[in-house]
């Protein structure tokens, strides 16, 4: 684990896995440090942002943590239901050398997990994906991705809460109310939320 | 960076008001007007941007002068050019650089107080970018994420305004403070901009040498998501060149540095997280004036740390 200063308010944590993100978001936001303003995971780093003059407090606090020491947080889950007829369904069953049946029974198999959120409200980027579906993203990317799309990229899955451009594999699409901004919470999913995906008609 | 070139999707405008409402109505906009107040900051883990006005100073200034909480909802015009009618009594006050400010056609100075009918136009500032626009008890547009401002990269808040838009006000909460003087905005010719190293300043070679010596220019592409700048481009360190970044959380004030090595300066409404180098972070005092650097602004580096 190492610290790197970003600006006069905040620390950017540094780690070897997603896994490592995962323990120390989840044992600053136990830590529950009044000083804490933002609190961003991504693929290998957690960014802490404190308040004016509340950065002393915060590197304590990190640098008294421990990334494998287990975290007693009530954790989440959300089924997500989604039709499997998405315009990549054949690519993505193609790539793997597998059946679209067996795609859509490969996604809806495995539990997933919200490693961060970023590239749009929202948008939540899930670790837990069979290694099969583990594939590029498209070699030009849409320039609109309808909302609800569900998608592969990489090692990650993902639902667009909204209509943007995107070039991940789409293999279905979900109506579950990812984000509205005037609902609190306003997003469906936030990181460390355990996920499954169900296949529907 | 694809998330700076993607288009506002605005999911809501200003509502109506019913009669009775205080209000005011806007009669014509210049290039770009939008509801900002202080942002809605603490949602970035779910891929909220802080948004808010950029010259923050100038929008609590305004609040203040007419008798508003500092972070109440007012109006960022760039480049001035509001004509604006008021439906109630009500105080406006306008700052930022210095503009004109009419009520019926003539020059008042602001604050000024507005009766039923009247018209302000607010002129275009000879130099600098935004003025901030503040009316007793506040724009009073639904929030969203606990804010009213409008941010051009995820389309919250409400969408820039048009001729015929009703915006609806608050209660005035306070008595207007008045100012005895009331000091233009100093808008210097070339920003000297200090930078505190990190988190990625060891991808460059001598980071802090560089940024002292280089030479930019604001770039017309700059827009409230980040200052683009032009010029020198920054080298990284012979092992890091053509690597690639896991994405992680930007600040805002972060000093991004793309591939082709001309920096970009993230202000408000700036991505959660990229995937390009961070060399440095400009401090919160040094961001005001960033959202005021006209294209072809002269811009340097102070680098520390």
């Amino acid at each position: 684990m190492r610290l790197r200063r970003s600006g006069t308010d905040a620390v950017l944590v540094e780690v070897d896995s997603t896994g490592a993100v995962e323990a120390v978001r989840a044992a600053v936001q136990a830590a529950a440090l009044p000083e804490v303003v933002e609190l961003v995971p991504a693929a290998r780093t957690v960014l802490v942002t404190a308040r004016p003059g509340g950065l002393p407090a915060v590197r304590r606090l990190l640098e008294s943590l421990r990334p494998t020491d287990p975290v007693d947080l009530p954790t989440r889950e959300v089924v997500l239901p989604v039709v499997y007829d998405g315009p990549d369904l054949d690519l993505v069953a193609a790539t793997a050398g597998l059946t679209p049946d067996e795609v859509v029974r490969l996604h809806t198999g495995a539990a997933y997990a919200v490693a961060f959120c970023g590239f749009a409200p929202g948008f939540a980027y899930l670790t837990g994906l069979p290694e099969p579906l583990r594939q590029p993203r498209l070699d030009s990317p849409r320039t609109k991705v309808p909302t609800g799309s569900v998608g592969v990229a990489g090692e990650f899955t993902a639902a667009y809460p909204r209509s943007t451009p995107g070039g991940w594999r789409l293999i279905g699409r979900t109506g579950a109310p990812l984000f509205d901004p005037r609902r609190d919470p306003p997003a469906l999913l936030s990181p460390g939320d355990r996920v499954r995906f169900r296949a529907v008609r | 960076m694809t998330a700076l070139d993607r288009p506002a999707d605005p999911l809501v405008r200003p509502r109506t008001t019913s009669p009775g409402d205080r209000s005011v109505t806007v009669l014509r906009t210049g290039p770009q007007a939008l509801v900002q107040d202080l942002g809605r900051p603490g949602h970035a883990h779910l891929g909220v941007p802080p948004s808010g006005a950029l010259d923050r100073p100038s929008l609590r200034l305004a609040n203040r002068l007419v008798g508003n909480p500092e972070d109440a909802a007012g109006l960022e015009l760039l480049l001035g050019g509001l004509v604006l009618r008021a439906n109630t009594s009500c105080t406006v006050a306008v700052t930022g650089p210095s503009t004109t400010v009419r009520v019926g056609g003539r020059d008042r100075d602001s604050p000024v107080h507005l009766r039923p009918g009247d018209e302000l136009t607010i002129g275009t500032p000879s130099r600098g970018l935004r003025c901030y626009l503040a009316v007793s008890g506040g724009i009073a547009v639904p929030a969203e994420l606990g804010s009213r401002a409008a941010d051009v990269l995820s389309g919250l808040g409400p969408a820039p305004l048009r001729p015929g838009d009703e915006l609806p006000l608050g209660p005035p909460t306070g008595v207007p403070t008045g100012a005895d003087v009331l000091p233009p905005l100093d808008i210097p010719d070339e920003l000297v901009v200090p930078v505190l190293l990190g988190p990625r300043d060891d991808w460059f070679d001598d980071p802090a040498g560089q940024l002292r010596t280089g030479r930019w220019s604001a770039s017309e592409r700059s827009n409230r998501v980040g200052l683009r700048l032009q010029g020198t481009a920054l080298a990284r360190t012979a092992a890091h060149r053509g690597r690639e970044l896991p994405s992680e959380g930007l600040v805002t004030g972060a000093v991004q540095v793309p591939a082709d090595g001309q920096p970009v300066v993230f202000l408000f409404d700036h991505p959660t997280t990229g995937g390009y180098p961070v060399v440095g972070v400009v401090p919160p005092d040094a961001l005001p004036l960033l959202g005021q650097a006209r294209p072809g602004t002269a811009v340097r580096f102070r680098p520390h740390g």
